[in-house]
């Protein structure tokens, strides 16, 4: 089965304010936007970052062929755990995901 | 319609001077730029400073003032020297002069400050007039107290009333993003939800367009919505590029959150006018009962002092866990020792870049590299027990061997001393909004002659 990264176009992630994370999967086409949003569960998102899938506000945005994650910081940004300031490897952690 | 003309990102950034020249040709009615965002960290406004170089600040400002002064419009900045302190709106004055010295201008400058009191603060949250917003820290009267700096985030009221003094310049302290864009269409009664989603749209400036980097766009509001234009010679605004920035560093793709309201993008509709140009209608702004405006406030989380070393020996870059491992045990044993400090009193975060540094736990393709480096960070309560915490650690990074058997190995120091001292560490604390009575209670203008 491929990874998040091999099926979309591409993953971002980047704060949105000192308290969220936001996670941007730029799918690129319907094809690969209906496969994610059926092959990559919240659950499992939730697992791979460590955090509750209750927490994770998804949205599956059909127009843009783009499915957005955002969840509560594990680690306040700045705070002296917190290894990366601008949120911006927590992408890749999506992006190597096997999908369903 | 009412242009808004916004030449990048932020002020520090630079931009597109071609197309800031396009834009202003076009007549636009105000230039807004932002200076900050609390993207970088808790320091920049726990410490009052900016991230941006003061060097290009200044010549990225200068080249703002003569482009509004040909233009014949106001300049407009939100949130001055990245956290919109007093001190940074008093910086950029400042700067504003030295610029209009150097060009032989005079020019009338207001500034609107956001620094708040934190004992006013405190007493508002006392009263319940400050309430938590999602995902918010605990808070009590003392962590607000102790904030080294509190910043209250204007909305586009503030914003307006610093247009209606008629300045050339405005100088602002802390404001949302989209404030200094959706001041002035409201002002005029141009489409209410177009403001808003107009300004959020542009205040990223290129960002959402083709070619990004190139900053400038012009945003054009009127009575039924607004029209992206981006002027840099290769940059193009298309419905997909417009309706992905409503994603960037935003929780929610569909509401936005500002003070008296939220801008509800749900019924948006995006439509390609030309290979350049994409015409926004259907958004929607809904008032709210209460005004209230969000607050920013960073303390001091302690002092920090850091020691780095490489390791390159193939037998401990392949056991380099259980190396740190190990060295941590020891190391707080030591402290505790040595110090009779508390456990909880310190903190040492021992790193392995190239293993697993960035995401710890949830790496789950740790490398087998060739070197590794070590990144020690010690947090306590002042500089000289951190320090002090650090030269315990000293010797273990230098010497510390994988078996008592070996003969005493040494590892690699790029510095001496090896101890760097990072002064104080703040963290956020506040993800709060205060209600306020009238929107100008928690603000200050004032207009000067420069």
């Amino acid at each position: 089965m491929p990874e998040v990264g091999e099926v979309c176009e591409k993953v971002r992630s980047k704060n949105a304010g000192p308290f969220w994370l936001t996670i941007d999967i730029f799918c690129g086409s319907e094809r690969a936007f209906a496969r994610l949003s059926a092959g990559l569960s919240t659950k499992r998102v939730a697992e791979a970052l460590g955090t509750d899938p209750k927490a994770i506000r998804r949205f599956d945005i059909k127009d843009l062929n783009v499915i957005k994650i955002s969840l509560p910081r594990p680690v306040v940004q700045g705070h002296p755990g917190d290894r990366d300031m601008h949120g911006a490897a927590w992408a890749s952690v999506v992006a190597e995901l096997v999908v369903d | 319609m009412t242009r808004i003309l916004v030449p990048s990102g932020a002020l520090g950034l630079d931009y597109d001077k071609t197309a800031l020249e396009r834009g202003i040709s076009m007549t636009p009615d105000l230039i807004a730029i932002d200076g900050g965002s609390t993207d970088s960290g808790p320091s920049y406004l726990g410490c009052g400073v900016s991230k941006y170089a003061r060097s290009s600040t200044k010549v990225e400002w200068k080249g703002l003032i003569e482009a509004a002064r040909i233009a014949g419009c106001p300049l407009v900045i939100g949130t001055a020297g990245t956290c919109g302190t007093d001190g940074m709106v008093d910086w950029l004055v400042d700067i504003t002069r030295e610029c209009l010295e150097e060009l032989g201008w005079t020019a009338r400058v207001a500034t609107l400050k956001s620094g708040q009191d934190p004992l006013e603060v405190s007493q508002r949250f006392a009263s319940g007039q400050v309430s938590a917003l999602d995902g918010a820290p605990e808070l009590d009267r003392k962590t607000i107290e102790d904030c080294t700096n509190i910043v209250a985030l204007a909305g586009a009221e503030q914003i307006q009333q610093a247009i209606e003094t008629e300045a050339e310049i405005i100088i602002a302290g802390r404001t949302t993003d989209t404030a200094t864009i959706a001041a002035l269409p409201l002002m005029r009664d141009e489409h209410a939800g177009g403001a808003w989603h107009g300004a959020k749209i542009a205040e990223c400036g290129a960002l959402c367009a083709t070619n990004p980097q190139s900053g400038v766009l012009m945003v054009e509001f009127d009575t039924a919505g607004f029209t992206v234009h981006p002027l840099a010679d290769d940059a193009r605004a298309t419905p997909q590029t417009v309706l992905a920035h409503m994603l960037y560093e935003n929780s929610d793709p569909f509401i936005l959150h500002e003070p008296g309201g939220h801008l509800d993008v749900t019924g948006a509709t995006y439509e390609a006018l030309d290979e350049v140009r994409v015409r926004v209608e259907g958004s929607r702004w809904v008032a709210s009962d209460r005004y209230t405006v969000k607050l920013e406030g960073a303390r001091v989380a302690g002092c920090q002092t850091l020691l780095m070393a490489t390791i390159r020996d193939p037998r401990y870059v392949e056991n380099a866990q259980a190396w740190i491992r190990d060295i941590g045990h020891r190391h707080a044993a030591k402290v505790e020792g040595r110090m009779g400090l508390a456990p909880e009193a310190w903190r040492c975060d021992l790193r392995l870049v190239g293993i697993d540094s960035t995401l710890g736990k949830l790496e789950t393709r740790p490398g087998s590299p060739t070197e590794i480096g070590v990144l020690c960070t010690i947090t306590a309560a002042n500089q000289d027990t951190a320090n002090e915490i650090g030269k315990l650690m000293n010797p273990y990074l230098l010497h510390h061997p994988l078996t008592s058997e070996e003969e005493q190995p040494t590892f690699s120091f790029p510095f001496s001393p090896a101890e760097i001292d990072r002064g104080p560490v703040h963290e956020f604390c506040l993800h709060h909004v205060m209600t306020l009575s009238d929107p100008m209670d928690a603000f200050r203008l004032d207009v000067i002659n420069a």
